[in-house]
């Protein structure tokens, strides 16, 4: 039971840390893509193809720059949580109607006011949506740690794996699915208030 | 340097992996159209039944790849077999996903109009609905093969070969030459096949639809 904690709090512990720094540089990579026009499309580019590179070859490929550990896995996470936040960041800026940024504009705001004031607010919603995919996702992707000497759940079901023991698998199986679809209602929820709270 | 000469010893081998990769991809995906697309249309028979057989799809995919591979080793033992079943189940949903809302979303005035001039039910299915539906359902076709490229890699565990086996050896044995030989080509065949089905899917598009586009 200690040993399910453990590996529950560290599994955890390593997909926070990982969406904390995709939420802020997923974030800002959206509002430059929003500024820049060409060198957007470029960003979101990138990140459709960080986005199918497939999940075993992106962790070995990381294995072999960052060693094993961690810190390898807090990366990958963070490259394949990338484009969902990205992508609906840019959306929901790009969309808002053109009259509430003109209002902005004419009432003297500077380009960062209005993105600081109006625009980021307005998209609110649509960027928490963007975390709540990411997030559901990261969870999942993190068991894959265990083949690069990263904590978590995923170890667990390796040694079950290994020993074709169901129940050892079940164990840490289930908390991950849990855990995701938990999370994937809760944010889901807070994501209709949100949506309701802009209008 | 090193690298180049480590590929072009195992020239042979490599392309040997990546066309078993190919193959995996393409039974897997096709499998999962032949289960999809028709249980797709069902379901916009059977609105009902819908929202609970896409949620249960949902919640399959959740069940992280490791694990759906550690049972089938479990149930059915090493071999091409139990990764073939693990690939197909996971290429289910996208395209089950993307034919459901698809057709839903088929304007009614086209089937009205089609029933209008005296079609039958499956004139209006097989020459307005799926036509109409057929950008949608080969995006869902294109989601799916990119997570097969990357889930028939972690089927190498299982004994599916194709190019997991060489990261596994890699990962195994911690030889950066077998890591980048299995996933650089399964990177570049991910794209690949995004890229070709993305075109497909510009061709495929009526010819009156493409103008939105």
């Amino acid at each position: 039971m200690n040993e399910l904690m453990n590996a529950i709090a560290e599994h955890i512990t390593i997909v926070a840390i990982a969406m904390v720094f995709a939420s802020v540089i997923g974030i800002a990579l959206g509002v430059l893509s929003y500024w820049k026009r060409k060198l957007g499309s470029f960003i979101i580019g990138l990140a459709e193809i960080i986005q199918t590179i497939p999940s075993l070859a992106l962790l070995a490929l990381l294995m072999i720059v960052f060693g094993l550990g961690d810190l390898t896995m807090i990366v990958a996470l963070v490259l394949y949580a990338l484009l969902p936040i990205i992508r609906n960041t840019h959306t929901s800026l790009t969309e808002l109607p053109p009259h509430i940024i003109d209002a902005a504009r004419g009432m003297g705001m500077s380009r960062t006011q209005r993105l600081v004031r109006v625009e980021i607010p307005l998209s609110i919603p649509m960027i928490f949506g963007g975390l709540k995919v990411a997030l559901v996702n990261s969870l999942s992707i993190a068991v894959m740690g265990v083949l690069i000497g990263s904590g978590g759940l995923g170890y667990i079901i390796y040694r079950g794996i290994q020993q074709r023991n169901m129940d050892r698998i079940l164990l840490g199986a289930i908390p991950v699915v849990v855990i995701a679809l938990i999370i994937d209602w809760g944010m889901g929820k807070a994501e209709k208030r949100l949506l309701k709270h802009a209008r | 340097m090193r690298m180049i000469a480590f590929f072009s010893k195992n020239t042979e081998a490599m392309l040997a992996s990546i066309g078993r990769h190919i193959a995996l991809v393409l039974i897997a995906v096709g499998l999962g159209m032949a289960i999809a697309i028709p249980l797709g249309v069902l379901l916009t028979r059977h609105k009902r039944a819908a929202k609970p057989v896409l949620a249960l799809a949902g919640t399959v995919q959740t069940i992280p790849g490791l694990v759906m591979l550690g049972f089938a080793l479990i149930f059915m033992g090493i071999g091409t077999l139990p990764a073939l079943a693990v690939l197909t189940i996971y290429s289910i949903l996208p395209i089950l996903r993307n034919t459901y809302t698809g057709i839903i979303e088929v304007q009614p005035a086209y089937k009205d109009a089609a029933k209008g001039i005296g079609m039958t039910k499956s004139q209006v299915l097989f020459k307005v609905e799926l036509p109409l539906a057929l950008p949608a359902i080969v995006s869902g076709i294109r989601i799916s093969a990119v997570y097969i490229v990357s889930w028939a890699t972690l089927a190498g565990m299982i004994g599916a070969g194709g190019l997991g086996d060489w990261i596994w050896t890699g990962l195994a044995t911690y030889n950066t030459d077998y890591i980048l030989a299995g996933a650089i080509p399964s990177a570049i065949l991910a794209f690949a096949f995004s890229a070709f089905i993305g075109f497909l899917q510009k061709l495929l598009t009526p010819r009156g639809l493409r103008r939105n586009a």
